[in-house]
């Protein structure tokens, strides 16, 4: 069997002396839809970026398709929070879904036709045909986080990690960027920190509450998918 | 009258310290720009002083002092910042005082009167030497390529250094060498404007540039473009009322600053402004 995407066991983070996360034990498998809620400071982000290298553990361990973490940039898409961006940047979406295809094996050489290629079908699949000379600037909060998806789509990656797309979108946005991460899990295997409580239960596979300790809820609506059993089971732990 | 100016070999070489100078600045300017790194620059520009003490102490050309001791303060201030946990405001303000009291102390220490001292903190257009020039020409071949080559890179830790991190890139890596391309263009800005005054050159052209492009690349040569408008203005405009040339650059490009943020207030003016 291959291993899991993501194998977390017992893992613990402290940052400047405060414990962000506690004894957590989960596993993300192929195909998986995880679904990461919880209160602010709760630990999520630090969870998406322990998941990617940036971030050490204090104990426990962090397996990433077997490896550690940071070992397989490639195969990981990552979409950080929109608010954090300069608006002000003069970059056009097309120089930022470019951004995906960055690898230290391209280190000295320019972007290439395949690179091209692959950053016009993220666009189209982002649906962003129309905005793609536009500079970020202009474009709306909803515009913007299809871009910064895009960009993580045009690495090609095999996971994806999303951190509170929808923060601040308005309503009706927020449904069409759930719309187009509902296409995505078809062929990818997803984790998503979200506020959205309530949406997110109508796509994920599986839901955790995270504050600190990590609580994971399994719908039993999946069968098929590996480890997945009965009714909702609380608080697992395996 | 421009007959006049360029019958003399030290107004051509003014010129073209002018024109070459530019370019170092509006390119690495852009990115000191939008990573916001303009008091690193001035850091390490400041710290350059103690450079060209040395190379006044050792009887040397001074720019040969400058560019080690700039590249070494370029280096400090990253890794302190980066690996040492020191805010990085306390390593720049240490560094800065510190690179100029040891200049101060090797001028003091070589006997008889520092004529030219002025010149290199304030800029002298005028005096520049040919090697000078040869030097600075050089150091603008070697920014275009490193920033040739390493473009996507550069762009990528400026925009998102995290997610530039995440792609496997060394990102400390290539923000030290970005801060030793900063230190190289202080050198190449030393004759121009002098260390005092660097850092608006680093900034105001590439801060107007911004306001106009879409682009990284089209924001580098419009400041490239208007850095050498400031700097030629400023040249003549000094000739005309022979005043010091290095400020009068500075001073013609602050207003230009001030013109642009006007411009772009009374244009949003409307939209503020009930009715």
């Amino acid at each position: 069997m291959r291993p899991p995407v993501i194998a977390c066991e017992q893992l613990s983070v402290d940052l400047g002396g405060v414990r962000v996360l506690d004894g957590v034990t989960f596993s993300v498998g192929e195909g998986d839809f995880l679904g990461l809620v919880g209160p602010n400071g709760g630990g999520k982000t630090t969870l998406l970026r322990v998941i990617l290298g940036l971030e050490n553990a204090s104990a426990g361990s962090v397996r990433v398709f077997g490896g550690q973490p940071g070992s397989f940039p490639g195969r990981i898409g990552y979409v950080p929070q929109r608010l954090f961006f300069d608006r002000e940047f003069p970059i056009s979406v097309r120089d930022l879904v470019l951004m995906g295809r960055l690898s230290k094996k391209k280190l000295f050489q320019h972007y290439n036709a395949l690179d091209r290629r692959r950053v016009d079908e993220a666009i189209h699949a982002a649906g962003l045909e129309r905005l793609i000379e536009r500079r970020i600037g202009d474009l709306s909060g909803g515009e913007l986080q299809r871009a910064l998806i895009a960009r993580a789509l045009a690495g090609e990656p095999e996971l994806l990690l999303l951190d509170e797309p929808t923060a601040s979108i308005d309503p009706q946005m927020k449904t069409t960027i759930y719309d187009l991460i509902e296409q995505l899990k078809e062929r990818l295997t997803i984790v998503l920190v979200t506020h959205d409580t309530e949406l997110i239960t109508r796509y994920v596979t599986k839901v955790a509450t995270l504050h600190v300790k990590l609580d994971l809820h399994e719908p039993g609506s999946t069968s098929g998918r590996e480890g997945f059993t009965g009714t909702l089971v609380q608080n697992p732990f395996f | 009258m421009l007959q006049e100016i360029f019958a003399f070999e030290f107004m051509r070489n003014a010129l073209l310290a002018a024109l070459l100078s530019s370019v170092a600045c509006g390119i690495i300017g852009t990115y000191v720009v939008v990573k916001k790194i303009g008091f690193i620059s001035g850091g390490i520009a400041h710290t350059a002083f103690g450079g060209i003490g040395l190379g006044y102490y050792l009887g040397i050309n001074p720019l040969l002092g400058v560019i080690p001791f700039s590249l070494a303060a370029a280096l400090a201030i990253g890794l302190l910042s980066k690996k040492a946990k020191v805010a990085e405001d306390t390593a720049i303000g240490t560094f800065w005082a510190v690179g100029m009291a040891f200049g101060v102390i090797c001028i003091g220490l070589k006997p008889g009167y520092a004529p030219d001292l002025f010149s290199y903190l304030f800029g002298n257009i005028l005096t520049v030497p040919s090697f000078d020039l040869w030097m600075i020409m050089l150091l603008d071949l070697l920014i275009i390529a490193v920033v040739w080559l390493l473009s996507k890179e550069f762009l990528a830790i400026s925009f998102d250094e995290e997610y530039a991190a995440v792609s496997g890139l060394k990102t400390t890596a290539l923000y030290l060498l970005m801060l030793c391309l900063i230190a190289l263009t202080v050198v190449v800005m030393v004759r121009v404007v002098g260390i005092v005054m660097v850092i608006a050159l680093l900034t105001i052209p590439a801060a107007i540039a911004r306001m106009l492009s879409h682009s990284l690349p089209g924001m580098m040569i419009r400041a490239v473009a208007l850095s050498a408008l400031f700097s030629i203005c400023g040249l003549w405009l000094s000739c005309l009322l022979d005043i010091a040339s290095g400020a009068t650059i500075i001073l013609v490009a602050g207003f230009f600053f001030l013109l642009a943020h006007t411009w772009r207030f009374v244009r949003l003016l409307p939209g503020v402004l009930p009715g």
